[in-house]
């Protein structure tokens, strides 16, 4: 018999808040054990919620980058579960009234292009973390995650293999990045997914026996975890070796096997209700039309509008549209140079050499776009020499300075000071007669001796062309 | 010299705030209320804690884990401020002639207090005369940023201090109650007269079924905001455990009492799935009638007076899920409540001043 895997997901996303859900501690990832706390969100009695409101903006935001219908009216839940890492023994959620429902992901593999079915998007917070202390064999609790926002996507079971569940994820991860809604790290938790699992007979209408794996957070795990399960549920089905049973599964990676955490029998009972002390959220048509407005352009148009429009090519344009903030930088760049072609050899280049010293990635870059188009056209107008621009630019990585200024302050002009020039040069030959010599005997690489020299000696602020005219010039008076 | 009490659900840095309970026996906060901030910025001294009855949800105090509340609390104080979940303060100041405002709620802030049942409960006013009830009101009312179930700040000033309704109409609530209780209704009923205020009776109708959903509501809540409590982070924790679950479950269950015990397990069974939309959800309903109703009475009416309680002491026996019927209605909607002479008044949302004008006739207090 054929069968088919039915695949649905729960995907968690922390959003890129500068503070937690309910109150104003750090939502930043790391920092000390128990650094980002308040009374609040270790579960103190006495404190109220008071939702952040960049937490609805982005939760909207995500619900429009994936085609979702909004609710103008959302409301938060509480969800009740004793566990150490969940202070108030309550993870405040939305259950009835989500941000967003019924949208569509449409993504593209070896059998072409297939629409995923959203369910919802709900906001909500993250719990702590337990650390186990094998020296003192305690267990510690770190609540800097806990209250930490999160948005849960949740999909249809529309997802059919592994391969399109790589492909979901990484769509995901795009149009999330670009919207800023989160940095999407899967290797940081900031994106971590649940796999709903079940297979069936193929052409049948009838689900299978489901079973949930939890907190899946690389895409080859995720690809191997979905490769045994589908392995185990059909030899379970045709050779009867297990009885299946729905149940939430741990993936263990390294021993390449899924292991039962808890059936549905053990399951608690979360006990939703409203939570009164958050007034439901109404979304005005200001506020929403407010987000509407600012949303990015999809990646797959922005590259279409590069390479069409601006004339990149298919791989440049590829590269800028891979981070909305070389995106940002590249089209704030190219309102002051003019030249898409310069801005985007500048971001791809000599952009992403300083960010890879760095050791940073491309969405965080911090230079100022229009900084970086004044220092093309500095450039572009032989004003400022490229070795210098190239100074300038990791000067632009740090603060943000006009680079005219500074190139001014700094003595980074080129000179027009052809008397200077001459004597530099004169100097030169004067220092070097043997070099001068070679030259006259036909050996090109010694003027670019001399040339390099005079360079240095000009502090990089000449137009190299005329250096080497000038240069030829007095040689052959020589 | 202007004191005043707290009682052992409004959290303080100075001293334990035990909410009555074994649990929090000697837990002290790291942040005051917001309403103890406002008395003391206003040159208030804060006299003491009061006892309260485990997690306030009882008669009058008597769950209480180190014996039976102070039932004439205020001494020499000048008034205290009790929070109000269950009714609690009110049946106190009735069966002890004290004055006690329930304000509307949202408009003093919650900040800074225990949390039991959210939606409902509330910093209330207890003192010996009208007046100094009223004072120490106007002092804790107010927006607070931290309590995001607030009204604006002009509408919970002008609630208690605004210009007042003079009261023309009082209707009271036919309700059950004994003999003793009957007296302190018609003397006040007697007052009003006196004072030219029309009065007329009504049925209770749903107002009198309104604590059946209450119960549901509170209990709910209470069971999730105590899970908190869980002997891992603060507070008691058993000796006697080797499991995560045992140290769960027998940290609550040593700490915990009776009442407590067994509001968390109707409160669980209210949200369990198998019953949230038969009981959880059909008392949000009801909430919803009982406020309608109440929006009726007072289409009609300036204010209404029933019974704080059934009787003016009580014996072993007597249930607080059963005699909050008083003291429900006003919960569940939210609508202030004044308790004078023994009786029970209340009125439309922000009418706190106006029924404190009304307790003053009562009370044969001068202005």
């Amino acid at each position: 018999m054929k069968f088919e895997t039915v695949i649905g997901l729960e995907v968690h996303v922390e959003m890129a808040t500068k503070s937690k859900i309910f109150c104003s501690c750090s939502a930043e990832f790391g920092g000390e054990q128990n650094d980002h706390v308040c009374p609040a969100c270790c579960g103190m009695p006495g404190m109220l919620p008071i939702v952040n409101k960049n937490v609805v903006n982005l939760g909207m935001t995500a619900g429009m980058m994936l085609n979702c219908h909004i609710n103008r009216t959302t409301t938060f839940d509480k969800k009740s579960y004793y566990y150490p890492d969940l202070p108030a023994a309550y993870q405040t959620t939305q259950w009835f009234a989500p941000i967003a429902v019924n949208g569509t992901v449409e993504i593209e593999t070896t059998k072409g292009k297939k629409a995923i079915r959203i369910k919802q998007i709900h906001m909500e917070e993250d719990a702590g973390k337990l650390v186990h202390d094998d020296w003192t064999d305690t267990t510690l609790v770190d609540f800097n995650r806990t209250s930490v926002p999160l948005i849960e996507i949740v999909s249809q079971p529309d997802l059919s293999s592994a391969e399109e569940v790589v492909a979901y994820l990484e769509r995901l991860r795009s149009l999330l990045r670009f919207a800023k809604v989160s940095d999407c790290r899967m290797e940081q938790g900031s994106m971590r997914c649940d796999v709903n699992l079940s297979v069936r007979p193929e052409g049948s209408q009838v689900l299978g026996v489901r079973t949930e794996m939890k907190n899946m957070n690389s895409l080859s795990a995720i690809v191997r975890a979905i490769e045994y399960e589908t392995a185990r549920h059909i030899d379970a089905i045709e050779n009867g070796t297990e009885e299946l049973v729905q149940e939430t599964r741990r993936w263990d990676d390294v021993k390449g096997k899924s292991l039962a955490m808890r059936s549905k029998e053990t399951a608690g009972d979360y006990r939703y209700f409203p939570d009164p002390n958050v007034m439901p959220i109404v979304i005005d048509d200001n506020w929403y039309n407010g987000i509407k407005n600012s949303l990015p352009e999809f990646p797959e148009v922005k590259k279409a509008r590069y390479t069409a429009e601006l004339g990149l090519s298919d791989y440049d344009a590829g590269i800028l549209t891979d981070s909305r903030a070389l995106c940002d930088c590249f089209e704030a760049a190219l309102t002051v140079c003019g030249s898409a072609k310069e801005a985007a050899n500048w971001l791809i280049s000599d952009c992403m050499n300083v960010l890879n010293k760095k050791q940073l990635t491309a969405d965080q870059l911090t230079v100022n776009g229009k900084a970086l188009g004044q220092l093309i056209k500095l450039v572009t107008d032989g004003k400022v020499g490229r070795g210098n621009a190239k100074k300038i630019l990791e000067v632009l990585f740090e603060t943000d300075v006009d680079p005219a200024v500074y190139a001014e302050e700094n003595g980074l002009i080129v000179s027009n000071d052809t008397g200077l020039i001459e004597t530099v040069i004169k100097e030169a030959i004067a220092a070097d007669p043997k070099a001068v010599a070679d030259f006259k005997g036909g050996k090109e690489k010694a003027l670019m001796a001399l040339f390099g020299k005079c360079m240095k000696q000009l502090k990089g602020n000449c137009d190299p062309q005329v250096l080497r005219a000038l240069l030829i010039d007095e040689i052959n008076k020589a | 010299m202007k004191n005043v009490y707290l009682d052992q659900m409004i959290l303080t840095t100075c001293c334990p705030t035990n909410a009555g309970s074994k649990m929090l026996e000697s837990y002290v906060s790291l942040f005051n209320a917001t309403v103890v901030e406002k008395l003391t910025a206003a040159g208030y001294e804060i006299a003491g804690k009061l006892p309260v009855g485990e997690f306030a949800i009882d008669l009058v105090g008597e769950t209480c884990f180190h014996g039976k509340a102070d039932a004439s609390p205020l001494r020499d104080a000048m008034g205290g401020l009790s929070f109000d979940v269950n009714g609690a303060p009110r049946r106190v100041a009735a069966q002890n002639d004290l004055v006690f405002a329930k304000p509307t709620y949202g408009i003093v802030s919650r900040f800074g207090t225990i949390p039991v049942a959210c939606s409902g409960e509330c910093v209330g006013v207890t003192a010996k005369t009208v007046a100094d009830c009223r004072e120490i009101l106007s002092t804790i009312v107010g927006k607070d940023e931290r309590d995001g179930t607030m009204h604006a700040d002009d509408v919970c000033q002008k609630s208690v201090n605004g210009c007042q309704k003079s009261v023309k109409r009082v209707a009271v609530i036919q309700m059950e109650a004994d003999d003793q209780v009957r007296a302190h209704l018609e003397a006040a009923k007697t007052e009003m007269a006196a004072n030219g205020i029309e009065i007329c009776e009504i049925d209770a109708g749903v107002i009198g079924a309104a604590y059946a959903a209450w119960n549901m509501l509170m209990c709910a809540e209470l069971c999730n905001n105590v899970s908190r409590y869980d002997g891992i982070k603060y507070g008691y924790r058993t000796k006697n455990y080797k499991t995560l679950d045992e140290l769960y479950t027998n940290s609550r269950t040593e700490a915990f009492g009776l009442t407590l015990k067994s509001a968390i397990l109707y409160g669980s069974d209210v949200l369990s799935t198998k019953n949230y939309m038969a009981k959880y959800d059909k008392a949000l309903r009801v909430r919803r009638v009982v406020v309608e109703a109440f929006a009726d009475i007072f289409a009609k009416v300036d204010a209404v007076m029933l019974p704080a309680c059934s009787k003016m002491s009580y014996t072993e026996g007597d249930s607080p899920f059963v005699e909050n019927k008083f003291t429900a209605p006003a919960s569940i909607t939210g609508l202030p409540a004044v308790v004078i002479k023994g009786v029970q008044l209340m009125g439309p949302a922000f009418s706190d001043g106006t029924l404190l004008d009304l307790a003053r006739v009562i009370a044969k207090e001068g202005k």
